[in-house]
């Protein structure tokens, strides 16, 4: 298949042999989950069980709120233990709420229903399973993955990429998941296209993984599901490059896959979704790969959502080394995290212990304009300048570089010499023009307050005034009918 | 000598007249920008800013007699608008970057007096007499009347409390460069 | 584990330091070339050149109240030096090596704020300075003399040329681009101007009279080749910049061979071959997209050749360089990539009707 050209990118070193040849292994019951409300985008789901409450493995324990949310199922059975906050998987540290699960032991699933022939149910009905079950993308973007569904069939999408290329460098579990499970996969992306009504199904798998596309390959033989190999290259993976890699077409600025009629779903999700419709299993573990210098045995586990990441570094050995740096996800895009205590949620890919040397960061120097970053990145901006203007507080600067099109890929902080922390300078200004927006917002809101309040006051004022008019006016016209009275009478007594 | 002194003049006054002319020709009213500074200030006049209510600030900032950063509620976003209408410049590193913040209810010691809820400028606390009064969040512009008139010290200014959606990356420290 | 970082955590093996030293082992072969045809004066000057970089960039920091020593390794200001006094006649006299290098990274870079934000190139600028300014030093040339043979002055003669400005006679000559010139203004044709002086294999060698770093042509591209593969550097603005002498010089030469020297005797001459892979290509001071940098490299060449040409002077890359080091911004403002998702003026692109059945 002809593949068209992408833009930048950046070829960190892989280090995927450190785990990718470990077969996925399940990781031990842990003793508690911590199952955070909001693993996903939108509204966080509402808790619908109590503490003290027993739940079975499958049991639903939180209920989506809103058009964009996703349910929370109990990942095995046991005890609430606490509704409460807990550390979020997350750089700011900050507590979320959380759902504590005491587990017993018996990790016993709630009774589900297995389907002979899934593909007898309706295209909405599938959408609503995959809904009911809180699949979001497993990639890492953790969008509701009904909500996708049920938009691009509105759109009439025609073509489904399901992306395998798992760019990032050390994360191994989709590549696992496609050597171990290919057939369950390519059920699961049959499932997806036909949810949607896709004609053409994509599967685009990097090629730094020969053993993932054959295994897809022979699964997907006599299917109309089509595994493509596509150039390792970071950020390969993101929504906006597989497309462009494989389709040669671009999503507009501020538009979604599907105004361009396609959709585009991870490999993992597509197993989740296999699981759901077929078995009735919601989403309760995910694939998490456990790796980095620091690690002593590299592995890929499958993970019970809710368990602390300290549980898989201990599962995985312990340190070898001290890290410096705990990660969730790869290291071009995770996110730092500054205790093992936080819990694996449907979001992530891979818990990262790193030594220095791995990051390779030192202190940032001027920048010297050699724009690496302009050729790196991949949506072609210009880093460099970007942050020069956010480094003056000229945000709106920023913007009109084209600040909004990033898509926080790293690549430009990776290659920069000056090692200046470019997406981070991104980050923080988008997270600042969020905060100004909302403020923004809300001040609208309260001046509409103020005024009504103004008005209202403005008009209760009036209409005291109207009313000791009124009552002035009778009172006097009273007085004065009274007043002729008595000279009626007084004329009558003459 | 003459030539040259009596050319000057007279290019002098044509360009004096064309300025004067221009100046009546193009009058800006004062009160179309002061009208439109209005727009941008938070409406609530509280009276933070030291001037007697939105209108007197916008007033105040119209004539050059007040800084953007002259209001507190409307902390940066209305800092950076006003500059930009203004076209001045902003340094908003050197504002001191007030903490959002907003009222909160101590319930133990609320007696549900009403003043707060009298005195609020958005309508954004909701109480009736002897009962406990509630703010709601969204409609607060933290601008301290209801904790004037508290009897009690119930109601009081709290900074917003962080939450992952509020959170958002801070500046990265400035490379050697600016050392 | 306090501070939390931001991603990626990885980061290609790269710093500022290392890159500099990429370029100076780049320059190495030519300038070590250049040592052994002017012989002693020739490393004179250079460490000269180095040294009071260095000593003028720790004086301006000290009085900046700033931090010297990691100013001072990243090693841009050792740089500067270097491609300037390649850029010198060899046996200039020290003081030009002084003013130079005080000029370059003084005025020229830490005035405008230090690494990073010079709009000129210190070399170039420094070198077009001192060209108006001392201009019978500037232009007072050599005949090669390499290390070892009969004419190459020894140590403490070397000392004394650099030092104390002691000429040596029957050396004198002049670069072959002045020689030119000359021989134009006194009426005398390009061929005849041209016999005994220019040989394109010594031209290409280095084998000739010209500033101490700048005459070896195979060496200085060898350099550039090893830039580009260690991806330093990119093919566009050096390639646009040899393009942009070549082509003019290959059209006029076709026309009018008794007036115009053809396309090889351009690019082997004068500070070209400098100028294209390690004056154009410096980063600060050039745009930053490769189309901008290939118009930037093509003006370049261009200018180069019309002031070769047409101009006052003999030779034009520091001018050239410099006019276009001014017209950068400009580039830059309107040479910008297309951005994913957007067409080039900016506006989203358009929602493909395509997608939709309904």
């Amino acid at each position: 298949m002809k593949l068209f050209q992408l833009r930048g990118g950046v070829h960190p070193e892989g280090r995927k042999e450190l785990s990718a040849d470990r077969p996925i292994r399940v990781l031990p019951l842990p003793k508690r989950l911590f199952v955070p409300l909001q693993q996903h985008i939108g509204a966080p789901a509402t808790p619908v069980v109590q503490v003290g409450d027993k739940v079975l493995k499958g049991q639903l324990i939180a209920a989506g709120q809103g058009m964009i949310s996703a349910p929370v199922h109990a990942p095995t059975s046991g005890v609430i233990a606490a509704l409460g906050d807990y550390p979020a998987p997350h750089p700011s540290g900050l507590s979320i709420p959380t759902i504590t699960l005491e587990t017993d032991g018996e990790d016993r699933w709630l009774e589900t229903e297995t389907l002979a022939d899934p593909f007898a149910l309706s295209a909405e009905e599938i959408s609503n399973r995959v809904g009911a079950a809180g699949i979001v993308g497993l990639g890492g973007a953790t969008f509701p993955a009904a909500v996708k569904l049920s938009l691009s069939r509105k759109n009439g999408v025609h073509t489904l990429i399901m992306n395998g290329g798992e760019c990032e460098p050390y994360l191994t579990c989709d590549d696992r998941i496609m050597r171990e499970r290919a057939a369950k996969i390519v059920e699961g992306i049959r499932l997806i296209a036909y949810s949607v009504g896709a004609k053409e199904v994509l599967v685009g798998i990097e090629d730094n993984k020969p053993e993932a596309i054959a295994a897809m390959r022979v699964a997907a033989k006599d299917s109309a599901v089509n595994v493509v190999v596509i150039p390792s290259m970071y950020p390969m993976g993101s929504e906006k490059q597989i497309i462009q890699v494989l389709t040669g077409k671009e999503i507009p600025a501020s538009g979604r896959p599907a105004d361009i009629g396609i959709l585009v779903h991870n490999v993992g999700t597509a197993f989740a979704v296999y699981e759901a419709i077929r078995y009735g299993k919601p989403l309760v573990s995910r694939l998490v790969t456990v790796s980095g210098g620091a690690i002593k045995e590299p592995c890929n586990l499958q993970v019970l959502i809710g368990t602390p990441a300290q549980e898989l570094i201990e599962f995985a050995g312990g340190y070898a080394k001290p890290p410096a740096r705990l990660v969730l996800g790869g290291t071009m895009m995770g996110q730092q995290i500054a205790n093992p205590i936080v819990p694996v949620v449907k979001g992530t890919s891979g818990v990262l212990a790193l030594t220095k040397d791995e990051i390779g960061q030192s202190e940032a120097s001027p920048c010297i304009r050699c724009s690496t970053c302009v050729r790196a990145c991949p949506v072609g901006l210009l880093p460099l300048e970007m942050a020069a203007h956010i480094r003056a507080a000229d945000l709106p600067g920023a913007v009109k570089l084209g600040l909004k099109d990033c898509i926080s890929c790293g690549s430009c902080s990776y290659v920069c010499p000056a090692h200046i922390p470019l997406v981070h300078y991104f980050n923080y200004a988008k997270g600042d023009l969020a905060t100004q927006e909302r403020g923004k917002l809300k001040q609208e809101a309260t001046k509409k307050l103020a005024d009504e309040r103004m008005a209202r006051m403005q008009r209760i004022e009036r209409e005291r005034q109207e009313a000791a008019a009124k009552r002035k006016a009778a009172r006097e016209a009273k007085e004065r009918l009274a007043k002729e009275k008595q000279a009626e009478q007084v004329t009558e007594a003459v | 000598m003459v030539i040259a002194l009596t050319s000057l003049t007279i290019l002098g006054a044509i360009l004096g007249l064309i300025l004067g002319v221009a100046a009546r020709v193009f009058k800006v009213g004062g009160n179309a920008l002061v009208a439109e500074l209005i727009e941008i200030l938070p409406g609530s006049q509280c009276g933070q800013c030291g001037f007697p209510g939105c209108a007197g600030a916008a007033q105040a900032l119209a004539e050059g007699r007040a800084p953007v950063t002259l209001c507190p509620p409307g902390g940066r976003a209305v800092a950076l608008a006003l500059a930009t209408r203004l076209g001045t410049d902003v340094n908003l590193a050197g504002v001191k970057e007030s903490v959002p913040m907003i009222a909160e209810v101590k319930e133990e010691i609320c007696i549900g007096c009403t003043r707060c809820y009298k005195v609020c400028p958005t309508d954004a606390i909701m109480g009736a007499a002897q009962q406990i009064h509630v703010v709601f969040r969204e409609a607060c512009t933290a601008c301290g009347k209801c904790e004037e008139v508290c009897p009690t010290e119930s109601i009081k200014l709290q900074p917003i409390p962080t939450t992952l959606q509020s959170w958002h990356w801070s500046k990265p420290s400035a490379p050697i460069l600016a050392t | 584990m306090t501070q939390i970082a931001h991603s990626p955590h990885a980061h290609v093996p790269l710093t500022i330091n290392k890159v500099m030293r990429l370029v100076m082992i780049a320059l190495a072969p030519a300038t070590l070339f250049g040592f052994w045809l002017y012989g002693w004066p020739a490393i004179n000057l250079w460490l000269v050149a180095l040294l009071s970089a260095l000593i003028g960039e720790a004086l301006v920091l000290r009085l900046q109240q700033r931090a010297v020593r990691p100013v001072l390794q990243d090693g841009s200001g050792l740089l500067t030096a270097w491609l300037l006094a390649l850029s010198l006649p060899p046996w200039a006299p020290w003081w030009i090596a002084v003013l130079g290098s005080l000029f370059a990274v003084i005025i020229c870079k830490q005035l405008f704020g230090g690494l990073g934000q010079n709009v000129f190139n210190p070399a170039m600028a420094a070198r077009v300075m001192l060209l108006i300014s001392f201009p019978v030093e500037m232009t007072t040339w050599v005949v090669p003399a390499p290390l070892g043979s009969m004419h190459a002055p020894g140590l403490l003669e070397s000392l004394a040329v650099t030092f104390s400005g002691v000429h040596v006679d029957g050396m004198a000559s002049a670069s072959l681009l002045g020689h030119v010139k000359t021989e134009f203004t006194r009426g005398i044709g390009l061929e005849q101007a041209l016999s005994g002086y220019y040989a394109p294999l010594d031209a290409l060698w280095g084998s000739r009279s010209g500033s101490l770093g700048e005459t070896a042509a195979l060496l200085l591209l060898l350099g550039g080749l090893f830039l580009i593969a260690k991806r330093v550097i990119t093919w566009h603005a050096p390639v646009a910049m040899l393009l942009g002498v070549a082509v003019p010089a290959l059209i006029f030469s076709t026309l009018n061979p008794a007036h115009y020297p053809g396309p090889v005797y351009h690019l082997l001459s004068g500070g070209l071959m400098l100028g294209a892979f390690f004056i154009v290509t410096d980063p600060v001071t050039s745009p930053n997209t490769a189309t901008g940098q290939f118009i930037f490299g093509l003006a370049c060449g261009l200018l180069t050749w019309i002031i070769r040409t047409w101009g006052g002077y003999p030779e034009g890359v520091a001018f050239a360089v410099m006019l276009m080091n001014a017209a950068t911004p400009i580039i830059d403002h309107y040479v910008k990539p297309r951005i994913y998702g957007r067409d080039r003026k900016g506006a989203a692109l358009p929602i493909a009707s395509s997608g939709k059945e309904s």
